[in-house]
């Protein structure tokens, strides 16, 4: 009983560090850019969400907010693209990634001055409590947040596989100059992919919203996201939500079963050894150039 | 406008290009010494913050600026050098051993540590890194019986040939003191430059592949360029928390690779100058901040506006003048020198597409 209560909760958790790692290969398969800052996407996502509904702000009804929210974080992802990431389009990755750092550094900055730096909690109707079943106690928002997963996995990969947006999308990340030739706005497509992943950080800050409060600095689980991403191989999105789920697994039982100090430790120990024996991650897709 | 007309192949390497450079780097010498006599202890004390900084950037520097390697866990390379610093100097081993030992010691490690980070590059290494400096916050609190854990250690005083250096008692002399160890590291990463080993760093950098085929092994390359970045980062980790006057696991956060990384990125990547502009831009931008927050007249401090001016600063410059502060230096003198035919498009960026990662 004991085993099942700590998966539920490590699969939630690990559904939400999925979704952000998700978000982050994406665009890193689209654009070869590494969006460090994803974690402070997802905290956006949800404070953006909470000053919709919550009543002390605006008390918009959860559903009526919803494709707002979707609709903000789009567009910041694609005007982020469109400004900032454009510019520094073709330079090395060392750039974008200090670009991407700084960027997380403003966001956490003005989102704190917007909303305050005090813990808050969503109003959110995947907020429902717990349940008890026998000696099995489980919180509803958990079920949730991983039927809430598996759906939007499910919508992502048709979309990827039906519409001809996500069928460019999924071209220009093989090869830009092919896509370029057979007619794709890549750039366009690419800053598509930027607002994609601000969504899909939306979906994943409301989720982690629901499951307790959040503040400024829970874009620092970004971190975990990475480690998530690498263990599940870098350019694969079925492996970065792989790679989520056991690094949300690991956690609980490694605080259950393991000294305390050593628990926090687990995800990122995991992460190393899996650079160390499949530098590429579980599902690699890397091959050798060949001249 | 100087020309060098080279008539040796010494011309190409040498130290001060002309008499000229030598004059001017002997000036800012003179000047550093005189330092002491020209400003109050407050000011000093800001002063040897810049150069510690500088001595922190001027290793990752090494690597980020040199190689071309990223990374996120220098930190983890600050603490490890100042905590074996301080714990030889607690067992008894006279400060001027137990400072280059210490950095030894870094180096060492940073190199077995690189042997198998140096199957990653990019982003891989940056996040294998970044897993590094977050679990050398949790090693410290784990090894607590040595490090103190979180109520951490306060260093005994430095002692140099019987001669007490405390930061508050003497600070003119910890300034001495910090300007040698900047002097001999600066020399040291200049006259690396000039060697061969130099010259592979950054062909390293340029392409792996062309390194390779001009055959530059690769491998050992970047080991040795991520055990020397460790060793001199160590050094200056140790004089960072010497400087603080006492240290737990919260002084050597991973958030201070990322400032480092930040720091010689705005000063300029690649150049020695970098690591010293961008040391003096994050040693007086949170003195910069409050004097501005003052004169705007509002007393309260706002949590997190340093990191956000910084990222601010940071994004501009990527943006603008990815050359950093010595870049735009750099630029603002050819322009005198070739005044009036200096053209706008001298500098411009080349044109470059995405060449993918996943294929390598």
């Amino acid at each position: 009983m004991e085993v099942l209560q700590l998966l539920i909760s490590g699969l939630a958790n690990g559904c939400v560090y999925g979704l952000v790692a998700l978000g982050f290969v994406l665009i890193y398969k689209a654009t070869e850019a590494v969006n460090f800052s994803q974690g402070d996407f997802m905290m956006l996502g949800a404070f953006v969400t909470l000053g919709f509904v919550n009543p002390e702000y605006m008390g918009l009804p959860f559903w009526v907010a919803l494709p707002l929210v979707f609709l903000v974080m789009g567009l910041f992802g694609y005007l982020l693209d469109l400004i900032v990431l454009r510019a520094v389009f073709g330079q090395s990755q060392v750039a974008v990634i200090i670009l991407t750092i700084a960027i997380g550094f403003v966001i956490r900055f003005s989102v704190g001055l917007i909303w305050g730096h005090e813990p808050q909690s969503l109003h959110s109707p995947l907020a429902l409590g717990d349940v008890r079943l026998g000696s099995l106690v489980l919180g509803l928002a958990d079920v949730a947040v991983i039927i809430t997963t598996f759906v939007m996995t499910v919508l992502l990969w048709q979309f990827f596989q039906r519409t001809k947006i996500g069928l460019a999308m999924q071209a220009a990340s093989q090869n830009q100059m092919a896509a370029y030739y057979m007619g794709i706005p890549v750039k366009r497509v690419q800053g598509m992919v930027w607002a994609l992943g601000g969504i899909v950080a939306a979906v994943a800050g409301i989720l982690y919203a629901s499951k307790g409060s959040i503040d400024p600095t829970a874009g620092f689980i970004g971190i975990k996201a990475f480690a998530a991403a690498v263990i599940g191989g870098f350019g694969s999105l079925p492996g970065a939500l792989a790679g989520g789920l056991i690094v949300g697994i690991i956690e609980p039982f490694a605080a259950r079963y393991l000294p305390p100090g050593y628990s926090q430790i687990a995800p990122y120990a995991l992460l190393i050894a899996v650079l160390l024996f499949r530098p590429h991650g579980l599902f690699a897709q890397v091959r050798t150039k060949k001249v | 406008m100087r020309f060098h007309f080279k008539t040796t192949y010494d011309d190409d390497i040498r130290l001060f290009i002309d008499g000229w450079k030598l004059f001017l780097y002997g000036a800012l010498l003179v000047l550093m010494l005189a330092l002491p006599w020209m400003i109050d202890s407050f000011y000093l004390g800001e002063a040897n913050n810049v150069l510690i900084w500088a001595v922190c950037g001027l290793g990752l520097m090494l690597l980020t600026g040199q190689t071309g390697q990223a990374s996120l866990g220098h930190s983890a390379f600050m603490a490890l050098g100042c905590y074996s610093c301080v714990l030889m100097m607690q067992a008894g081993v006279p400060f001027i051993i137990a400072l280059p030992v210490a950095g030894v010691i870094t180096g060492c490690i940073g190199a077995l540590i690189a042997i198998p980070a140096l199957k990653l590059h990019g982003v891989y290494l940056a996040i294998a890194t970044l897993a590094l400096a977050i679990l050398a916050d949790d090693i410290i609190v784990l090894l607590e019986p040595w490090t103190g854990g979180v109520s951490g250690i306060v260093p005994p005083d430095i002692v140099i040939f019987g001669y007490v250096v405390n930061r508050w008692g003497n600070p003119t002399e910890w300034y001495y003191m910090t300007l040698v160890v900047t002097l001999v590291v600066t020399l040291l990463y200049r006259n690396l430059l000039r060697a061969p080993l130099g010259r592979s760093f950054a062909a390293v950098r340029d392409s792996e592949i062309s390194a390779q085929a001009m055959g530059v092994d690769v491998a050992r390359t970047k080991t040795i360029a991520f055990g020397l970045s460790c060793a001199i980062t160590g050094l200056g980790g140790a004089l960072m928390g010497l400087f603080a006057g006492a240290f737990n696991n919260e002084t050597f956060n991973f958030l201070l690779s990322i400032q480092l990384l930040m720091m010689i990125v705005v000063g300029g990547l690649g150049f020695i100058h970098g690591a010293f502009l961008g040391a003096i831009v994050i040693a007086f931008l949170p003195q910069l901040l409050s004097i501005v927050s003052d004169m705007m007249g509002s007393g309260v401090a706002i949590p997190g506006l340093e990191s956000a001016v910084f990222g601010v600063i940071l994004i501009v410059f990527i943006l603008f003048e990815p050359m950093g502060l010595y870049g735009r230096w750099l630029k603002f003198r050819v322009f005198l020198e070739l005044f009036p035919f200096a053209r706008k498009d001298m500098f411009k960026r080349q044109k470059s597409y995405l060449k993918t990662e996943r294929l390598r």
